[in-house]
């Protein structure tokens, strides 16, 4: 009888022994031995990086696209709290909770980056910068951190059952979504002026004088297209902790999002157009840089505002995650493009910054992390639902 | 081919008058892309 009851426990209980956790298991064990590494040995011991490459894979993805990516953390909550749109409702705490966690990994990528972590509170409290675009863009990750941290507390106050404190935050909503709208605005644009000091070094297709409103306005459709990707593996993998207001509701988030995510890419195009215009870069089209140049502007932003727009069009939200996911990769690849690809491009290859699969598995590591953050907090705090407390106060 | 300037006066007129164009382009072009994202949408009463 034992037996029996004792194999009846096992068999209703879940094995931790899943794909996902596996491959997270070892990818997290070997990043941890790996950080260990870098921090003993220094950046020589497991980057590639040198002189004319000092910010490699870990700003050009970690920080860069994290932050671009974390855009839909003020682009939802704008939508939701400031412009009145209501219906994105649903899509709030995703959101916020996928910002938080992405630039919570923002500042985890950049320790690696920038090394002596206990000094991270020095270019704020110490020895400002003021004259610095780093500082700016550090003030504002800080700041927008703290704000994004109390916006996602509402969360984990209901799961922890304390109404009061809940019910205190939920108060500030109004004044933390603008305040949040103002950083994001600030910060998104500063990390494109960070490269107006390198105009020798920026392939002249990718440096313009409006590089931080190609990063800020940029940062608008890849909030918005995140926003539709993770809704998308939220769908996949977490359907059984929606509720079905959130399962009726992905639909109309996936369309109005790509109605805007399309619109303002296709704005984002006749801007970088006006880009090549006013320094008169258009020969450079005919180079293999321009190539690559219109692989980035046609494939990954042209066509991607267009499938959006037949998505929106004939409503099929099939094909607008997809084109989500397309976007992502667009702004990645952008990203990418400016930090690493196209900076010091002229330079021989055998002087080109590639990065050492170290770099990319610490990379890999914190996405990992991010992930399984995500996937700890989805699965128990009300964020794919609401909480049965407080439904009819969130219909308000 | 790339156009030979001489002067920035002569740049400037050049830059600046395809960029007035493309934004002509763009007034033009925005909208009737706006027209086609929004071209299905449900037809909202107004009486």
């Amino acid at each position: 009888m034992q037996q029996i009851s004792a194999s009846l426990k096992n068999a209703a209980k879940p094995s931790v022994w899943t794909p996902f956790n596996i491959v997270a298991g070892i990818i997290i064990a070997v990043g941890l031995v790996l950080t260990v590494i870098r921090f003993t040995g220094g950046l020589g011991a497991v980057t590639n990086l040198d002189h004319n490459t000092p910010w490699g894979l870990w700003i050009g993805f970690d920080l860069m696209c994290g932050v671009a990516l974390a855009a839909g953390g003020y682009m939802t909550s704008a939508a939701c709290y400031i412009f009145g749109l209501k219906r994105f409702h649903t899509a709030v705490r995703p959101a916020i909770l996928t910002a938080f966690l992405g630039y919570a990994l923002v500042v985890l990528a950049l320790h690696y980056d920038v090394g002596r972590p206990w000094r991270l509170p020095y270019p704020i409290f110490y020895s400002q910068g003021t004259s610095s675009l780093l500082f700016e863009v550090g003030l504002c990750v800080f700041l927008y951190l703290t704000v994004l941290f109390i916006e996602f507390t509402p969360a984990a106050l209901e799961w922890l059952g304390l109404k009061r404190a809940r019910n205190l935050v939920v108060k500030l909503v109004l004044v933390l979504t603008i305040f949040g709208v103002i950083l994001s605005t600030l910060h998104q644009s500063s990390l494109g002026a960070l490269y107006l000091i390198a105009p020798s070094k920026l392939h002249p297709l990718w440096y313009s004088s409006y590089l931080a409103l190609f990063f800020f306005v940029s940062s608008m459709f890849a909030g918005l297209s995140m926003v539709i990707f993770e809704s998308t593996l939220s769908h996949r993998f977490l359907h059984h902790k929606m509720d079905a207001h959130h399962v009726e509701q992905s639909g109309d988030v996936a369309l109005g999002f790509a109605k805007a995510a399309s619109f303002i890419m296709m704005g984002y195009l006749f801007m970088q157009m006006i880009g090549l215009a006013v320094d008169n870069d258009w020969h450079y089209l005919a180079t293999g840089w321009g190539a690559w140049y219109l692989v980035e502007m046609i494939g990954f932003v042209a066509l991607p505002a267009f499938f959006f727009a037949v998505g929106v069009r004939e409503k099929r939200p099939g094909l607008i995650r997809w084109t989500a996911l397309w976007a992502v990769l667009g702004i990645v690849l952008n990203r990418l493009n400016v930090s690493l690809v196209a900076f010091n491009w002229q330079l021989p290859m055998d002087q080109r910054y590639f990065p050492s699969w170290m770099e990319v598995v610490i990379t890999l590591f914190i996405v990992t992390l991010g992930v399984v953050a995500y996937r700890f907090i989805a699965t128990r705090m009300p964020i794919l639902y609401e909480h049965p407390d407080y439904r009819e106060q969130q219909e308000e | 081919m790339e156009n030979a300037f001489f002067t920035l006066q002569e740049f400037m007129t050049h830059t600046k008058a395809v960029a007035y164009l493309l934004m002509a382009g763009a007034l033009i072009g925005l909208p009737l892309f706006w027209l086609f994202l929004t071209g299905r949408d449900d037809k909202k009463r107004t009486f």
